[in-house]
């Protein structure tokens, strides 16, 4: 694998020379500058090594996307399979039973998913329409900077940080509400990125058109340009959603897990799919625990991919440019 | 996508103090809330960020004050207890190494990849084949942790041994006798988890090489391939080197994944340059010992050991900034 990009270097210079001998040979009347309908065989070789090593690196890309995809599927797809999954939870389920029921940590998943939502989406939105519709001078910059600084910070390091705030500062427990501010954290900038990527796309007439009317610049925003940016937004808040459902990182800190349904964000410990997975994964010599790792890393799987799925349908059928 | 005139949207926006739109009161007490509210979610953004290095600063020092050992040179870990001695360089190591190598594979095969998405797939696969790509992105972490120990460790420890039997008297290459996750192993799979990242925003650079570039060269009789080198891959080069940079900074904190892969190192094992020694990432002992959160003293350990994987980012992400920065001045 690592050495497929460099063969195309070497191999083409490794057969410069004697290429070149042979094209002199083959055409001894004609110098090299006045053949212009004819490539050197050394260019021509090259031209094509390249090619293959092009196809060669997406294959390289796509195998690894199909083997987990199968790995994932084949183990765990029996369970998924099962009503039961859909509809119980783990609760009274020992590691060497077989099945048991996810919709403890789906629920769980989604309800922090969606409290995280409900944070960042405003927050991120509204740093995006002050970086396009506002933003000027140092403080502008200074934004765009930490947003970038924020889109690079480790999931583990937003994790510590509201540990350190949240438990050892305020004295708080584990609980679902401080899973959710760590996610916030790494949602806030996928949001603001998309959304002010869709607000720069809307053309500046309409702004115009709108002030000149005499609308307010806030109304002007919220009813001109957030509506004609509305799908390429929503785009954004779903690929947002996707990124901080698989990480798992805030969740060994500050969620421990539980097998049973827990619909509280403020107290007790609740359970989500990641760390459902990380349960069953210290069980790797029973099967039936096995198995329910790889079911609900395929639960895992399809939840992102829908929400991947949804997010680039919202923004083909409802682009910017109608 | 750009306005009739053709004058840009981003540039030329209508300044805040428009006369129109404050003739009316009510719209200048909307404007100063609406704009208050976005310009305080701004300063909130950078209150965040601000917020992270204090609080990890605060809580790191006075755990790092009590250190019996040097933080930055030793290869001890035991934060608890009267006489704690813990030190970072061996994570600092595994670290970095794992993610180099993930780099050296990912930064070519990327550009390759994104080379042939743009330039060499046929029309039909283009779209396709970006979207399988973005879907290796889509992939949870967590998942790539459980393929690579349960399924793909496997086929990568044959290779493993015959690169330690070729090349074992080179330091780097040489012998050990762990059978886990090697820093090489973690380095594979974390190429494949930022490939993505490295090819998303190469193929976005290489789509904007101007159609004029390419075909001048065509027209002078380049091959395919020496329009690439000539036109695509100058172009690019700043849009490769920034994604290079943020897909580093992920491969660096990069942590449910590693954290299932690492074989933990014995205290005092002997120490080696092998990248097929075990060891541990800042952030998967981190995550390894998360329950070891009871003492202000021990989580202050830990906390020092995020603060510097954090400053390790906030550099890596902040050199991304400046090159896209550059490229920004070159192209206006």
């Amino acid at each position: 694998m690592s050495s497929s990009a460099e063969t195309a270097e070497t191999a083409g210079t490794a057969v410069r020379p004697a290429a070149a001998v042979a094209a002199g040979n083959r055409r001894p009347a004609t110098g090299d500058g006045l053949d212009l309908g004819q490539q050197s065989a050394a260019r021509r070789i090259k031209d094509v090594v390249a090619q293959v090593v092009m196809w060669l690196s997406f294959g390289v890309a796509i195998v690894p996307l199909v083997w987990i995809l199968y790995t994932v599927v084949s183990k765990g797809a029996g369970l998924l399979a099962t009503s039961g999954w859909w509809t119980k939870s783990q609760r009274n389920i020992n590691s060497d039973d077989v099945g048991g029921g996810a919709v403890h940590a789906i629920q769980g998943t989604l309800l922090q998913a969606g409290m995280t939502a409900l944070i960042a989406v405003p927050i991120g939105i509204f740093t995006a329409i002050y970086l396009v519709e506002y933003g000027r001078g140092r403080i502008a910059r200074v934004t765009s900077f930490m947003v970038d600084i924020l889109t690079g910070v480790p999931s583990i390091v937003a994790a510590l940080f509201v540990y350190s705030v949240w438990v050892t500062v305020f004295g708080f427990g584990r609980v679902g509400f401080a899973v959710s501010l760590a996610l916030v954290l790494l949602m806030v900038p996928v949001v603001v990125r998309s959304t002010e990527e869709m607000l720069k796309l809307v053309p500046n007439e309409l702004r115009e058109a709108s002030l000149a009317l005499g609308v307010p610049q806030w109304k002007t925003i919220t009813s001109v340009v957030l509506p004609t940016a509305f799908s390429g937004i929503i785009t954004g808040v779903l690929l947002g959603l996707a990124r901080i459902m698989g990480e798992t990182a805030p969740l060994l800190i500050l969620g421990p897990y539980t097998k049973s349904i827990a619909t509280n964000l403020f107290s007790g410990n609740m359970p989500t799919l990641p760390t459902m997975i990380n349960q069953d994964r210290t069980e790797l010599g029973i099967a039936p625990a096995v198995e329910r790792m790889w079911a609900t890393a395929l639960t895992l799987i399809l939840l992102v991919l829908l929400l991947n799925i949804l997010g680039r349908v919202v923004s083909r059928f409802g682009s910017v440019s109608r | 996508m750009s306005s009739v005139t053709g004058v840009s949207a981003v540039d030329e926006l209508p300044d805040g103090d428009h006369p129109v739109g404050g003739l009316t009161s009510t719209g200048r007490v909307g404007d100063r809330l609406f704009g208050g509210a976005a310009q305080g979610a701004g300063l909130l953004v950078i209150a965040l960020v601000t917020l992270i290095g204090v609080f990890l600063v605060a809580q790191a020092v006075p755990a790092l004050a009590k250190d019996q050992a040097s933080f930055l040179t030793s290869r001890d870990w035991s934060p608890g207890g009267d006489a704690p001695r813990f030190g970072i360089v061996e994570l600092l190591w595994t670290t970095v190494s794992a993610s180099v190598i993930a780099m050296v594979i990912a930064v070519p095969v990327g550009v390759a990849v994104a080379l042939f998405i743009t330039q060499y797939a046929p029309a039909w696969l283009k779209r396709p084949a970006a979207s399988l790509v973005d879907l290796l992105a889509a992939v949870p972490s967590i998942v790539y942790g459980l393929w690579g120990a349960l399924t793909f460790r496997a086929v990568v420890k044959p290779v493993e041994d015959g690169l330690q039997t070729a090349f074992g008297w080179f330091p780097l290459f040489s012998r050990t006798g762990i059978s886990g996750g090697t820093i090489f192993f973690i380095g594979i799979v974390l190429f494949i988890m930022v490939l993505p990242i490295v090819t998303a925003l190469s193929r976005e650079v290489f789509d904007h090489t101007p159609t004029t570039h390419k075909e001048g060269a065509l027209a002078l009789g380049a091959t395919k391939w020496e329009m690439i080198r000539t036109t695509v891959l100058p172009f690019g080069r700043p849009g490769v080197i920034s994604a290079a940079m943020l897909a580093l900074g992920r491969a660096l904190g990069e942590t449910i994944a590693v954290t299932f892969l690492v074989s933990t190192l014995a205290p005092g094992s002997p120490w080696t340059f092998s990248l097929f020694n075990g060891g541990e990432t800042f952030a998967s002992r981190i995550a390894n010992n998360a329950a070891e959160f009871d003492s202000p003293q021990k989580t202050g350990a830990y906390i020092a050991a995020g603060l510097v994987l954090f400053l390790l980012t906030f550099v890596v992400n902040a050199i991304a900034r400046v090159v896209i920065e550059r490229r920004k001045a070159f192209t206006e």
